[in-house]
């Protein structure tokens, strides 16, 4: 469902504005400027930056370690922020 | 991994809200309590343009735009509507910022809860008219800067009670939230599901560029608001019965006031005076909830 939607025509047009697809589209990395970089040795995997970020750009892998999608993370910080372990700094993207 | 909030996720990644977005936030958490079950209605705010152009959405659920002073009566309608289909399982949610509900959707509100619509309204409180560019709304808090309301002239009257109004009619269920207790937020969330008639949840959600904040601060600054009792958590049942969700010791004021950029122009004076109106509120709340006691006690029994 993450496809771009192209129509040929504009009677290939749905007859009222719908939601044919999702956002996911949008590949918001690009609007980062700093990266979250997760230190392994200190993580607890508590999942607290999981449950903060607001772009949904965190998921918990099979060893319960969180995964950054660098496709969508904005760079906000809030995950480094709130990790009790000082796990995760923000570094400069190039 | 022992998740503290549901694992499924209903909002998807791409959306257009700005970095570090505590409205955002708010409905990652609000979808993943309501289930995909759900229809919302969405009155001009950030939302509009967080969901996305036409024909994406951010959502994952039938999603309803609407003039701004509706979104509470078209989520009356469309519940009307499932009613006489005999669905009365979906969930109708109008989500509305605080300009869309403080003032200007106000009536239509009051109409729905004065009708006691089977709907869950919740306002989502970046605290200004952030979407056209931070004007002050009337849950805009005494103090600050908007720009509306510029640092020599910054806004003189306090942030409107909403919930206060909503008990005036007495709604059912009311309560408020902040984006950083998500647990809280979910369990009240469930109980306004469980609850028949109208419903109204009031939850703080921080806004970098309107506060002039850092983005990394956001979940720190919501709970903040709620440590130094400038934000209390709290429920109210039958219009009457009031209850503190939690009751944490108060920080000093001034740790939730100096990382805000809308606060810098405050002197030490006006933050006091600040603090003298939140400690008034509080204490009300607390008397509030403490004459509210035996009714829980009962209940508890029952
Ligand atoms: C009748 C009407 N008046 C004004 C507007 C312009 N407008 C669009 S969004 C918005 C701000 C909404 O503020 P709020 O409800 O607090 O939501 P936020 O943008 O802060 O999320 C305004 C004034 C409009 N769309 N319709
Ligand atoms: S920096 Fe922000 S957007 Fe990126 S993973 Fe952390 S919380 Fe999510
Ligand atoms: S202006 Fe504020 S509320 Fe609106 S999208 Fe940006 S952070 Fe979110
Ligand atoms: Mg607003």
């Amino acid at each position: 469902m993450s496809e771009e939607i192209k129509w040929e025509s504009q009677s290939d047009m749905p007859l009222m504005a719908m939601s044919l697809g999702r956002m996911t589209v949008n590949k918001t990395g690009s609007w980062r400027n700093l990266r979250p970089v997760l230190d392994k040795e200190k993580c607890i995997k508590c999942g607290i930056c999981w449950k903060f970020c607001p772009d949904v750009s965190i998921s918990i892998d099979e060893e319960d370690y969180p995964v950054v999608n660098l496709d969508f993370c904005k760079g906000c910080g809030i995950c480094a922020t709130e990790c009790p372990k000082d796990a995760i700094e923000m570094v400069k993207e190039e | 991994m022992k998740y503290t909030i549901p694992e499924q996720e209903i909002m998807c990644s791409g959306h257009k809200a700005c970095q570090g977005c505590g409205a955002t936030l708010a409905m990652r958490y609000a979808l993943k309590a309501l289930g995909p079950k759900t229809i919302l209605t969405l009155p001009a705010c950030c939302w509009s343009v967080i969901d996305g152009p036409f024909p994406y959405s951010a959502v994952g659920v039938p999603l309803f735009h609407t003039a701004f002073e509706t979104a509470a009566a078209v989520a009356s309608g469309i519940r009307a509507g499932l009613d006489m289909r005999g669905d009365t399982e979906t969930n109708v949610v109008a989500w509305a910022g605080d300009g869309g509900t403080f003032d200007i959707g106000i009536q239509a509100l009051s109409g729905t809860v004065e009708r006691n619509d089977n709907v869950i309204y919740i306002c989502y409180d970046n605290e200004a008219y952030m979407n056209t560019g931070v004007q002050r709304s009337s849950a805009t808090p005494w103090g600050a800067v908007t720009t509306t309301t510029p640092a020599r002239h910054f806004k003189q009257e306090r942030k409107k009670d909403m919930i206060g109004i909503m008990a005036a009619h007495s709604i059912p269920y009311t309560a408020s939230a902040s984006v950083a207790y998500p647990e809280d937020f979910i369990r009240k969330l469930n109980i306004a599901k469980e609850t028949p008639g109208a419903k109204f949840i009031h939850i703080l959600a921080s806004c970098p560029p309107g506060w002039k904040t850092a983005p990394e601060l956001a979940i720190k600054l919501a709970r903040l608001a709620v440590q130094t009792h400038v934000f209390p958590l709290y429920e109210i049942y039958e219009g009457r019965y009031y209850k503190l969700s939690m009751d944490p010791k108060k920080k000093p004021l001034i740790d939730y006031i100096k990382p805000q950029g809308r606060f810098r122009h405050l002197t030490e004076e006006q933050v006091a005076e600040m603090d003298k109106q939140v400690d008034e509120r509080y204490d009300r709340l607390k008397e509030q909830a403490e004459r509210s006691k035996s009714w829980f006690e009962a209940k508890k029994e029952k």
